[in-house]
């Protein structure tokens, strides 16, 4: 094997994951010199949920009717039975089973 | 309601809050490890080597960055194509950074080497994990810290059998891989809903996501959607 066979992809590795920590740490670092005015604080304490729900409305548009059925049912048996393993396994479950009949 | 800012009690970081944050991981194997086995999968499809896969599932340690990184891995490598694939994967775990700063009135309080371990493998994982527990009144910066590591150990070594039998795995889509972290994300939201604070900024942050995606391509839509419902939390919250 030539070097250039693995410093490509090696090279490409190692940049691509100095980028993720620097975007892992940023955001930490940025509030630790920023001062927690009450609005920051409202607003930090609102961004978890707000990411969650950004994140999964438009995946579940993407991923078409079966991705809200796993929503649904996922959110559903969570609700019901609060057992975090058995809501995934649910979720992913019937996104298996309704593309695997054919709902897009 | 949190006490005034003079005097900001520290946060712990136990071992026993490490052993937590493991155990309020399982729930999310099954999904880590078919994720895992995708990007295995498609790292071998690529022509990575095994060890190769392994390097990149442990040094990036971002999945969903990875698998779109994967389906632009070029054949020679220029520095175009380098700068090209960097650019993708900030993009796609820019998200990181809204986590990081959401995370650091709480972690900041802790002691700084368990911090910055979490930190470096800070995923939505165990982002979702400490933010529901810390959110239920929890303080242990271990259950954050342990989370992270936990995960970060699985899904290198998941990575191994999906390069291995990445043949198995030709259509990620029929094994909902695409609905893992959405569907993960579903799940541990449930609980975290608190009416006063969130009545606003989820429709906010789901209305300004849709718009978003439906006019800009990647993953652009979750800073917007996180932005927006986060900025219209501060702005009108409760003065009370």
């Amino acid at each position: 094997m030539t070097a250039a066979d693995w410093t490509g992809p090696v090279a490409a590795i190692l940049a691509m994951a100095a980028a993720t920590y620097m975007v892992r740490f940023a955001g930490y670092w940025i509030m630790s010199r920023v001062p927690l005015t009450p609005f920051l604080r409202a607003a930090l304490e609102a961004l978890p949920g707000a990411i969650i729900v950004a994140t999964v409305v438009p995946l579940a548009m993407r991923g078409g009717l079966s991705a809200w059925i796993g929503v649904a049912v996922a959110a559903a048996t969570m609700l019901a039975v609060r057992k975090d393993i058995a809501a995934m396994a649910a979720g992913m479950g019937a996104v298996m089973a309704a593309r695997a009949i054919g709902l897009p | 309601m949190h006490a005034p800012d003079s005097a900001p009690r520290p946060v712990p970081c136990t071992l026993a809050g490490m052993v937590e944050g493991a155990r309020l991981s399982v729930p999310m194997l099954p999904g880590v490890l078919v994720f895992a086995a995708a990007v295995g999968a498609a790292s071998a499809e690529k022509g990575l080597t095994l060890g190769q896969a392994v390097l990149m599932s442990f040094a990036v340690y971002a999945g969903a960055s990875q698998l779109l990184a994967l389906q632009l891995w070029p054949e020679i490598f220029s520095l175009s194509a380098i700068v090209a694939l960097v650019v993708v994967t900030t993009a796609v775990n820019l998200r990181f950074l809204l986590m990081g700063a959401a995370l650091q009135p709480w972690l900041s309080r802790g002691p700084a080497g368990p911090v910055h371990l979490g930190l470096a493998g800070l995923t939505d994982a165990n982002f979702v994990i400490g933010s529901r527990y810390h959110s239920g009144g929890g303080q242990d910066a271990g259950v954050f810290v342990g989370a992270g590591v936990f995960m970060w150990i699985i899904w290198t070594l998941a990575t191994i059998p999906g390069h291995a039998l990445g043949h198995l795995l030709t259509d990620p889509k029929r094994f909902a891989i695409d609905m893992v972290m959405p569907l993960t994300f579903t799940v541990m939201s449930v609980g975290l809903f608190r009416m006063r604070r969130d009545r606003l900024a989820w429709p906010v942050a789901g209305a300004v996501a849709v718009i978003t995606a439906q006019l800009v391509e990647g993953f652009w839509f979750i800073i917007a959607g996180a932005l927006a419902g986060s900025l219209a939390a501060g702005m009108f919250r409760d003065r009370s």
